[in-house]
């Protein structure tokens, strides 16, 4: 068991490309912390450099006290779980599992319990003379989980362990690798690009784009306090509603208007983010969550300004609440993050996005009540809690917070937090 | 069968007509597979039918003429077997010229394994320093005529005094041969690189990735170039020609050679021998052709 210090670390492929940028990342002792980004954000590189897998370029890497840039991934004591299992197809399970104590070494009587007791938490107990093709994906992954297990390693390395399984099983997987995780009390980095899997598995979630560090928080800070437009885009499903605003307001109090809408600001928002007052008569980036709306129908009494008049596209029923799909007349926000965020989801979503950008609409997700009346085409009043909204610089992207919020105060402060 | 007498014991409902097809279909199965079968088994007549016609000849007596006005695809008259036996020990020593050839074959095939898969594994699986500039040189040396070399060769052997001894047919494949070696380098990147990661994790170095990993999941392709390697050898009759000087020294195929001689070449002797040079190929690949089939396959070989 071991603490994992990632200090400045910097990585640039021979070609040139920097994939990773001066990352600063503080693991403590058996905890678990999630790197999540989109594709090529640098998370896995990250993650083969704290493995011995590839060089750092800059930085040091210092795993239970003793820094171990140098040392090769062997003896390093930590064990990795791969994306495709990277099992060894020619040895049967116990062959896979016991190879690395037997490369050590090991006594045959510890080695067969270790093996054996690795067996038993996982489930493997039948399959040990079994090769990998005649496992399903799930007992492959749970194979790749036990050879990681046996070594008792100072830390986990897992890259997308669970991208390669069907969705009910990688949930399935999810509980199990935490409840192994907390009982075995090993430190461990896991790589996903599911922030679904990022938020439920990590005590500590970092996300990184384009090789940078945006954020690290567990995730209810993330949620709530997300440090600019990226973290906000990428954090939450489905995603966070983004729209190009105006803050208005005379004395009495203080709007949001976007596409013909009109929604009064609470105080509380205010005390919450001091800096925002200075943004009135200036346009900000409007961050509104699918959570915060619902049928304004269904709502005892909303105050005025807090809900606006919607025609409904596309309806979804997902059983315990409804995705309602509906346009807003205000031009969507282009910048760098939400391309990014845009292009992660798929091509096909960038062009979209683009071509929305032309027509000067965007199109909203509202999550609500399963009793809304609301049907495909049918005009509804939509309510949004106004206590939960979010704003945007629209210059940085960072998010307005003010200088008494702890998370304001951008990436590299709160690399240490929690 | 029963679903197609179905209707005639019971009138069937319009709907159960789609029954009787399936009768249809079946036939049609069946008839296709006769059709391949005759085929198949046609071409291997065709194929075997010199092979009867060698079997014919090598069991006739000496002065029984062998190249007959009809062709004599199967024996029938003549069975002296003792031509096989005086081929193998009295005038042509077979048993000695075989038990010569597999020290070479095997000495080769060894050489062949341990050498191109270590270069094989370093080009397809090591990151270093010029690796692909060797690679290059390697794929060059392939479009050398072994002719061109052939002189200088025997010139570079005979300096090191090893005219006339096994050394200059066995030697060179312990330095690599570069079409084996660019076999195995194209099989062993096709192993997933994840494998080397996982294994360098688990505190695996080179060596140990080579020999626990990379080497057993290689197996196809190293068959396929024992294999080449037996053939080639066990029927190269230049190499052996040029290096051997003494009877007792002699390979198979030299042995094969000197028995057809300008005038009163003994046929059925000649043709025993043969036979008795086809078999060891012949029991190679029965032992191996499952291997091999799908080792030249996933090598992209075909040939």
């Amino acid at each position: 068991m071991a603490e994992i210090l990632i200090e400045g670390v910097s990585k640039v492929f021979a070609d040139g490309t920097e994939a990773v940028h001066s990352v600063d990342l503080q693991i403590p002792d058996g905890k678990l912390m999630v790197l999540v980004g989109p594709s090529g954000c640098g998370k896995t590189t990250v993650l083969r450099m704290v493995a011995g897998l590839e060089d750092l370029t800059g930085g040091r890497i210092i795993i239970g006290g003793s820094v171990v840039n140098e040392v090769p991934p062997g003896e390093r004591d930590v064990a990795m779980v791969f994306q495709n299992y990277a099992l060894y197809p020619h040895m049967t399970v116990y062959q896979n599992m016991a190879l690395s104590l037997k490369i050590r070494k090991l006594k045959k009587e510890e080695m067969n319990r270790r093996v054996e007791e690795a067996a038993r938490v996982l489930h493997l107990e039948d399959l040990l003379a079994k090769r990998p093709r005649e496992l399903s994906g799930g007992q492959r992954q749970r194979v790749a989980m036990g050879r990681a297990i046996v070594r008792e390693p100072q830390a986990f390395l897992m890259d997308e362990p669970l991208s390669n399984l069907d969705a009910k099983l990688r949930v399935q997987m999810r509980a199990e690798i935490l409840r192994i995780q907390q009982d075995l009390g090993v430190t461990t980095i896991y790589v996903t690009h599911d922030q679904t899997e990022a938020m439920t598995l990590g005590d500590l979630v970092a996300v990184m784009k384009k090789g940078v560090l945006q954020q690290v928080a567990d995730p209810q800070e993330l949620f709530t306090y997300p440090v600019n437009l990226f973290v906000a885009g990428f954090i939450g499903s489905p995603a966070m509603n983004i729209v190009e605003a105006k803050l208005t307001g005379t004395g009495e109090g203080m709007f949001v208007e976007f596409g013909g809408h009109r929604l009064a600001i609470p105080d509380e928002v205010f005390a919450e983010r001091p800096a925002l007052a200075a943004y009135r008569g200036r346009s900000v980036i409007l961050g509104i969550r699918p959570e915060a709306m619902e049928d304004a129908g269904l709502v005892p009494s909303p105050a005025s300004d807090t809900h606006f008049p919607i025609r409904v596209d596309l309806q979804e029923s997902m059983g315990s609440d409804v995705y309602l799909h509906f346009t807003v007349n205000a031009p969507p926000v282009f910048t760098e993050d939400t391309k990014e965020l845009a292009a992660d989801v798929d091509e096909k979503v960038l062009e979209e996005l683009q071509e929305q950008a032309k027509e000067s609409r965007t199109t909203f997700i509202a999550r609500t009540s399963p009793e809304t009346r609301a049907r495909p085409g049918g005009d509804l009043e939509i309510w949004v809690d106004t206590r939960k909204l979010y704003f945007f610089d629209p210059q940085s992207s960072e998010s307005i917070y003010g200088e008494a919020e702890p998370a304001a105060s951008g990436a590299a402060a709160s690399v240490t937090s929690a | 069968m029963k679903t197609i007498e179905a209707p005639e014991r019971t009138p069937a409902p319009p709907e159960l007509e789609p029954v009787s097809n399936a009768g249809r279909y079946r036939r049609r199965r069946i008839s296709h597979k006769v059709l391949m079968y005759g085929l198949l088994l046609g071409l291997c007549a065709f194929i075997l039918l010199p092979v009867g016609w060698m079997l014919t000849a090598a069991l006739k007596p000496d002065l029984e003429p062998v190249f007959t006005p009809t062709p004599e695809w199967f024996p029938t008259k003549f069975w002296e077997w003792s031509n096989f036996h005086r081929v193998l020990t009295e005038s042509m020593p077979f048993l000695r010229y075989s038990i010569n050839t597999t020290i070479i074959v095997v000495a080769n095939i060894i050489g062949v394994l341990i050498s191109c898969s270590l270069v094989g594994f370093a080009f397809a699986r090591l990151r270093f320093r010029g690796s692909k500039v060797l690679f290059y040189i390697l794929i060059v040396t392939m479009l050398i005529p072994w002719q061109a070399l052939m002189v200088p060769q025997f010139l570079f052997f005979v300096k090191l005094g090893w005219y006339g001894t096994y050394l200059p047919l066995i030697v060179p494949s312990f330095t690599g041969t570069a079409f084996f070696i660019f076999l195995i380098r194209q099989y062993m990147r096709t192993i997933p690189k994840d494998l080397d990661d996982a294994a360098r994790v688990d505190g695996l170095n080179s060596w140990q990735i080579f020999w626990r990993i990379i080497l057993p999941l290689s197996t196809p392709v190293l068959t396929v170039c024992a294999v080449f390697t037996f053939l080639w050898n066990w029927n190269n009759l230049l190499g052996p020609l040029i290096y051997l000087d003494s009877d007792e020294k002699f390979t198979v195929a030299m042995g094969l050679a000197n028995l057809v001689t300008v005038s009163d070449t003994p046929w059925n002797l000649t043709m025993a021998a043969n036979l008795i040079t086809i078999l060891p190929c012949v029991i190679v690949y029965f032992f191996v052709q499952k291997k091999l089939i799908g080792g030249i396959a996933s090598v992209g070989l075909k040939g």
